[in-house]
């Protein structure tokens, strides 16, 4: 045998090694997984509150003998680093550390970028919190999946609350920050609230500056033109200066507020955030869950996280538990379903499709499109004197099927089709 | 527009400008008289700002009056001055009047990012919001829009205290008349006996003191939370180039054309809101590369 041939041997038998059947993967030490999450900049009060989440929820799967008896390593990506080194380091975390699933990102600007860095480098990953519709809508994914809801339910949700609790208002006017979250809402909100009631006067449209300081003079206009209906999605502190100013110059008295994200700041704006405001959690999220509360899983995790933050668990907390129970779904399925020790990525990508688990909501379906289908909550803001700030009455659920856009359709223009037939269509389950 | 919404945007300018105000004369007087552009400016404010609301926040929790938020914001804005102006001054700067400037901004810059972080460690990344002062002073109702009292009358009345009283200080009193002497021709000051360096380390300490007052005087109106510093920094810097490096009534004046713009942008163009501080600056330097108080810089050799 000449030298070239012995080569070729060889790397014909590695070859063959590598491609060995499927089902006698090993089990690996440890499931190795990267979450991008925000510890720096404004959005770190949903990264810094999630990645607590999924420090305790790991160490419970792992006192608990891991996913398939495989322990869970997570390492986190800071999202507010952005742009460059996200990337950068999303791709060392793959490549170098090995990381088997990824868990990213809160931005949608963020999935937008590594959803298809995802496909380049083959690795799973779960869109666990960002909200855009576009990412299913104008790509088709191997690797990616979305663990909740997007924009579109979540708006429409807000749409069908708003005309439930007050269907006879005339006029609206927004008031949401100058980026594209700010910017895509309000588009899936006017386009659905054309549709659903188009007797509607849009009076004003504010897009304050991200992270603005100041909304006097939105606030002085807003009172002079009495809108019935201000809707904003902002969050974190744009939300609670927004909030904290109107309240302070009782526009919250002339205007019914519409705040589809304001479950993450009701236990910060304490007893600022006044009765009757329509508030939102991007999914069926809320620590006093009618449905689950009660619930032995449910309590617990309430009270664990509570006693390890001090806080209540926002609904970006409930998206990584959420994802988390999604990768220990799959993980199981796939070992159980095939009969194997430990399966393989291909496995794991098959069990996700079209799997349905469950985190601390109701049941979560993944669709064919790798859209997660995710009920919504919302509610309406009452005093509560015990917990020290507002909590939710007349709570709506809506089941996320009929909200969200058709598989191989575009939301902007799925929603413009609709008539306001529709709101007789969704009736919620609600609960007083 | 009708009079009464052209009034409306003229409190809400005048509101924010004095605000904007009162963080851009500590940078500017810090400029006029070290000649160096302190980006850690920003966060001097932030951390006035963060020191009143998460002090007053635990004194009120604990039952005291609130009345004590407005002695609260002076003491805010001591600290700031005193713990860490005072040592950023004799401990860094010194250092590096002579260096070119483009290391002074990177060192200034270096130390506002480590600001940032040990605002973070110090006050995690929740946002505070502390207003006892503000409801305190209760509202007043205008063509029946209510305003607050803290905003449209007490913030206007200190920027305007505090502009009089720094024109006061630097004309009439000894040590204002020895920091525009140092301001003048540091060498010639020091060669009639001026301590320059005490004049310095004064001016400093009294810019950071400024700083940290507009953090306090905004807490009780915003969210305190990480990156509030860096917003202001970038509006001060607008505000002092507008108004020419170091004219303290070019900067009143700067705000005030600042503040006006961007309130009646909300009222006629909201889609131009945030450019308007920029426009103006954009607008001015154009025609005025000096600003509008700067005078040409005169070559000393």
């Amino acid at each position: 045998m000449t030298r070239t041939g012995l080569l070729s041997a060889t790397i014909l038998g590695a070859a063959l090694a590598l491609s060995a059947p499927a089902a006698a993967q090993d089990k690996p030490e440890s499931l190795k997984i990267g979450i991008t999450t925000f510890l720096t900049g404004p959005a770190s009060v949903f990264g810094v509150p999630a990645r607590d989440a999924a420090e305790m929820l790991i160490e419970q799967i792992n006192a608990d003998g891991g996913i398939g008896g495989v322990p869970v390593e997570a390492s986190f990506i800071d999202e507010g680093a952005g742009g460059e080194a996200l990337t950068t380091e999303y791709r060392r975390q793959v490549e170098d550390e090995g990381a088997d699933v990824m868990l990213a990102a809160i931005s949608s600007g963020n999935c937008t970028q590594l959803a298809p860095l995802a496909e380049d480098l083959q690795v799973i990953n779960l869109m666990w919190d960002c909200g855009t519709q576009r990412i299913f809508e104008e790509g088709d994914y191997t690797y990616v999946f979305r663990t909740q809801a997007n924009a579109t339910p979540e708006m429409l949700a807000s749409v069908l609350y708003l005309l439930r609790q007050k269907p006879d208002f005339q006029t609206i006017a927004v008031v949401n920050q100058d980026y594209a979250w700010g910017r895509d809402s309000w588009d899936i909100f006017s386009t659905a609230l054309k549709a659903l009631k188009p007797d509607v006067e849009i009076v004003g449209e504010f897009f304050p500056a991200f992270g603005a300081p100041d909304y006097s003079t939105e606030i002085s206009r807003l009172s002079a033109m009495r809108p019935d209906v201000i809707l904003s999605t902002s969050w974190g502190g744009d939300l609670d200066t927004f909030v904290q100013q109107a309240a302070q110059r009782g526009l919250m008295n002339q205007s019914t507020f519409v705040l589809p994200l304001a479950e993450s700041s009701l236990e910060r704006l304490g007893t600022a955030l006044p009765d009757a405001v329509i508030v939102g959690a991007r999914g069926d999220h809320y620590f006093q869950h009618p449905e689950m509360v009660g619930q032995e899983g449910f309590d617990s995790f309430v009270a664990d996280f509570r006693d390890r933050t001090g806080a209540y668990p926002i609904y970006s907390v409930f998206h990584m538990a959420q994802a988390l129970s999604a990768l220990e779904a799959a993980y199981e399925t796939a070992i159980e379903q095939n009969g194997v020790e430990w399966p393989t990525e291909e496995q794991v990508i098959a069990t996700l499709e079209g799997m349905e688990f469950q985190g601390f909501g109701r049941p979560v379906t993944i669709r064919a499109d790798h859209q997660g289908v995710e009920a919504q909550l919302l509610g309406t803001t009452t005093t509560d004197n015990d917990l020290g700030f507002a909590s939710l009455t007349d709570i709506a659920i809506y089941d996320g099927g009929p909200l969200t856009t058709p598989v191989g359709e575009n939301s902007i223009e799925w929603i413009e089709a609709l008539d306001p037939s529709f709101v007789d269509q969704v009736t919620p389950t609600t609960f007083d | 527009m009708t009079g009464a919404t052209i009034l409306l945007a003229i409190f809400d300018g005048v509101a924010y400008a004095a605000l904007v105000f009162m963080v851009a004369v500590g940078l500017t007087l810090i400029f006029g008289v070290l000649r160096i552009l302190n980006v850690a400016h920003g966060s001097l404010y932030a951390i006035g700002a963060y020191l009143t609301a998460s002090i007053g926040g635990a004194i009120f929790a604990m039952g005291w009056s609130p009345v004590l938020a407005f002695p609260l914001m002076l003491v805010s804005a001591a600290l700031v001055g005193v713990l860490l102006g005072a040592p950023m001054e004799r401990l860094l700067l010194r250092r590096i009047y002579h260096r070119p400037e483009v290391l002074q901004l990177l060192v200034t810059f270096a130390v506002f990012m480590i600001l940032e972080d040990v605002q973070r460690l110090v006050w995690g990344n929740q946002p505070y919001f502390e207003s006892s002062a503000l409801a305190l002073l209760g509202n007043v109702q205008v063509f029946g829009v209510y305003y607050t009292v803290y905003q449209l009358i007490l913030l206007p009345l200190v920027a305007i205290a505090t502009l009089i009283g720094l024109r006061l200080f630097l004309r009439r009193t000894l040590t204002g008349k020895l920091i525009t002497a140092v301001t003048e021709d540091r060498e010639a000051a020091q060669s009639i006996g001026i301590d320059a360096d005490r004049v310095y380390l004064l001016t400093f300490v009294l810019g950071a003191a400024l700083a940290g007052l507009g953090g306090a005087l905004a807490s009780p109106t915003t969210s305190v939370l990480p990156g509030i510093g860096a917003e202001m920094i970038v509006l001060s810097f607008a505000v002092v180039a507008t108004a020419g490096l170091g004219q303290i009534e070019g900067a009143a004046l700067t705000a005030l054309m600042i503040g006006l713009g961007r309130s009646f942008a909300v009222y006629l163009f909201p889609e131009l809101q945030v450019l308007v501080p920029y426009l103006i600056m954009l607008a001015v330097l154009l025609i005025r590369p000096e600003g509008l108080f700067g005078s040409p810089a005169a070559r000393k050799i």
